[in-house]
């Protein structure tokens, strides 16, 4: 009797934290607000034609081009960006480097939103969503499908992602105990998000490997997979750079005055991880050129925008990051960051769509709505992230 | 870390792992066995007719073949037609080729599809299953012929290919194209047979034909099979898209998602011991 009345009182406490932690908090009007509202209510209203009269109604794809600016940014670049998750937590957990401890819950909170909203965004991509169910129960596996494999990482790795964020969530909610068992398994889900990682970042080149006679030589190589996972740790790293500038002004008064002094130390150290994995990355750009025997097609305008991709987005941000950290120059590493992550989306959208069949007559360009939809989900993914950041101990380093 | 966070990591990982066991079982693959068409187009006269069969036969677009001038301009299949015809001005005379699903040996398509909708049948035809399918359109990306076609406007949207009319073969008949054509331009038949039948083709009239069937060992080998008296660039074949079947070029990949899935994990818990400060056992 006593017993069910305290369960009681705990749920209905329960229920009243929660509903207090819903109710939005500070000013309404911000600019961020101002823009970003109509642009999601302009978003479910194409979402609603897109559902009720097919895709063609809202994007410019077609038959020659199958996969647009949905799967080639959101999803392909979308995933890349988020690579800062796995790279941090295998530095922090598995090299225990405790420099990076403090960014590290909110880098696998960016990482798990990430995941959920751009590979979310497939979803919005099929023809026929209603049987996405399919791959997932079991009735069809398709086993020798590349796309297959990438569906079942992404699932888990968010699972994983969820398993290391959720010590975060029992905190805001103040079980000790959940806590206690979700913070056990935390080295277990970070093992099994790097693995994950390394196969789904490669995975999403390998999506590319039977588009051979579409892709321009320039950007399709056998290789691609490999491409794919090493440029993936220096765009999260760069993202991780970007997206810490940004929060630690605007989040100020939510991160621990400890963690402000070495935030200097952990982007200079970051941007050195990014520095060193773009000359590798560079490095195998080049191989592959010289192997292949590209030279002959560097003379035309295809040519030219490969070397952009290469020489400017790669090579000169790689230069830069290196530069930056030897003279200790924040501002240089973020110009840096910024070049970087423009160089992973011309890289991804090159082999998704630009450079995919090139020499077709009529080339796709991506419509307004297709933009529209995109500023959709990341302001989407901003909401519930200062949602989250805000209510949530999240900047504070967890020990 | 102790034994339990390793058992949970290897029990998580193995589990994964798992659903990569059927990589390693082939397909089966007995090229002998299956059905095909060979498509001599010197014989061709660009009536039409199959594609009226054709658009009858799966309630698509029944051409006004009298009318429509399509033969003004090189088309290719749509959503509404699983096949056409193309004229080419050519040195010897206008040729009319044939174009739809060339039902290879190794699908593309149906390697890439992740729920299994894309499928060769053991017969030979590769056919959509519908209630499968969840339109991730990775068919048309990977298909080496571009084939696939989706309906962008519909709300439940299908993929549009021929199916070398696989209900017909069923019940004992031949493909409706085959049927309708009344110049025996189209030979339906087990594809040894075809093979066969076109190399005689060739050795008994070697000035009227090229040395060459393209399907025998394009992208690794194609149920359709062709014949020219010209060279098959001339006649809208892409001749650059080697003999290695499609599959292939990811096979190395998902041969390394079961090795990587056990290595890795290993090799990172082994990490995370040595770097361990608690479990230093030098003290």
């Amino acid at each position: 009797m006593n017993n069910e009345v305290t369960v009681r009182d705990e749920s209905k406490r329960f229920i009243k934290f929660i509903i207090q932690e819903m109710k939005p908090r500070g000013k309404w009007l911000t600019p961020f607000n101002i823009i970003s509202i109509p642009i999601i209510l302009l978003g479910l209203v194409i979402l609603y034609f897109r559902f009720v009269y097919g895709l063609g109604s809202v994007t410019n794809l077609s038959q020659e081009f199958p996969w647009g600016f949905w799967i080639g940014f959101d999803v392909v670049t979308g995933v890349a960006f988020a690579g800062g998750a796995y790279v941090i937590t295998f530095v922090v957990y598995i090299m225990r480097v405790d420099k990076y401890h403090s960014i590290v819950r909110v880098t696998v909170l960016n990482g798990l939103l990430a995941y959920m909203f751009y590979a979310g965004a497939l979803v919005l991509d099929l023809g026929r969503p209603w049987h996405i169910i399919n791959p997932i129960i079991g009735n069809s596996f398709g086993l020798s499908s590349v796309l297959f494999l990438v569906a079942w990482h992404f699932l888990i790795y968010m699972t994983a992602e969820f398993v290391e964020f959720s010590p975060v969530i029992a905190e805001w909610l103040n079980w000790k105990k959940t806590e206690k068992f979700v913070k056990s398994l935390t080295l277990g889900a970070v093992i099994l998000g790097i693995s994950l990682s390394t196969l789904h970042q490669s995975g999403l080149g390998a999506l590319f490997l039977m588009a051979k006679p579409k892709i321009h030589p320039l950007w399709y190589s056998e290789f691609i997979p490999i491409l794919f996972f090493v440029s993936s740790i220096y765009a999260g790293l760069s993202m991780i750079i970007f997206e810490g500038t940004i929060s630690h002004r605007v989040f100020k008064d939510l991160i621990d005055p400890k963690s402000h002094h070495s935030f200097d130390d952990i982007m200079l150290g970051l941007g050195k991880g990014a520095a060193i994995t773009m000359f590798v990355y560079y490095f195998f750009k080049a191989l592959i050129f010289i192997h292949g025997q590209h030279w002959t097609l560097i003379t035309d305008g295809w040519g030219l925008w490969y070397l952009t991709e290469v020489i400017g987005f790669v090579l000169i941000p790689g230069f830069m990051y290196a530069f930056g950290v030897r003279n200790r120059s924040l501002s240089i590493i973020r110009i840096a960051a910024i070049l970087s992550l423009i160089g992973i989306m011309l890289n991804r959208l090159n082999t998704s769509i630009i450079a995919y069949n090139w020499n077709a007559v009529v080339h796709y360009i991506p419509s307004w709505q297709e933009f529209v939809v995109t500023l959709m989900v990341i302001f989407a993914e901003i909401w519930v992230f200062r949602w989250i950041v805000t209510r949530m101990p999240v900047f504070k380093s967890s020990h | 870390m102790d034994r339990r966070d390793f058992l949970k990591t290897t029990a998580a990982v193995g589990a994964t792992a798992l659903t990569g066991k059927k990589l390693f079982a082939k397909e089966p693959l007995k090229p002998e066995e299956f059905v095909g068409v060979l498509v001599d187009t010197t014989r061709c006269i660009g009536c039409r007719e199959c594609e009226m069969a054709c658009g009858e036969a799966h309630d698509l677009l029944v051409p006004d073949v009298q009318n429509d001038n399509a033969l003004e301009q090189v088309r290719t299949t749509s959503d509404e037609q699983w096949m056409v015809i193309n004229r080419f001005e050519t040195d010897k005379g206008d040729v009319f080729v044939k174009k739809q699903c060339m039902h290879c040996m190794q699908p593309a398509c149906a390697a890439a599809c992740p729920t299994e909708a894309m499928k060769k049948t053991k017969e030979g035809p590769v056919i959509w299953r519908g209630d499968k399918c969840m339109g991730c359109r990775f068919c048309m990306v990977s298909c080496p012929f571009d084939i696939p076609k989706f309906e962008y406007d519909e709300w439940n949207p299908k993929i549009e290919k021929c199916t070398l009319c696989f209900d017909r073969l069923q019940d004992g008949e031949r493909p409706a194209c085959v049927e309708a054509c009344p110049t025996d331009a189209l030979i339906f038949g087990t594809r040894t047979k075809l093979i066969e039948d076109a190399r005689k083709r060739i050795y008994n009239n070697p000035d009227d034909y090229v040395h060459h069937i393209y399907g025998e060992h394009e992208a690794g080998g194609t149920g359709y099979l062709y014949l020219s008296a010209v060279p098959f660039e001339q006649i809208g074949f892409r001749t650059d898209l080697g003999t290695t079947p499609y599959p292939e070029y990811t096979k190395e990949f998902l041969y390394s998602v079961p090795l990587v899935l056990f290595g890795l994990p290993a090799l990172l818990f082994g990490f995370s011991h040595l770097t361990d400060k608690e479990t230093d056992d030098s003290e």
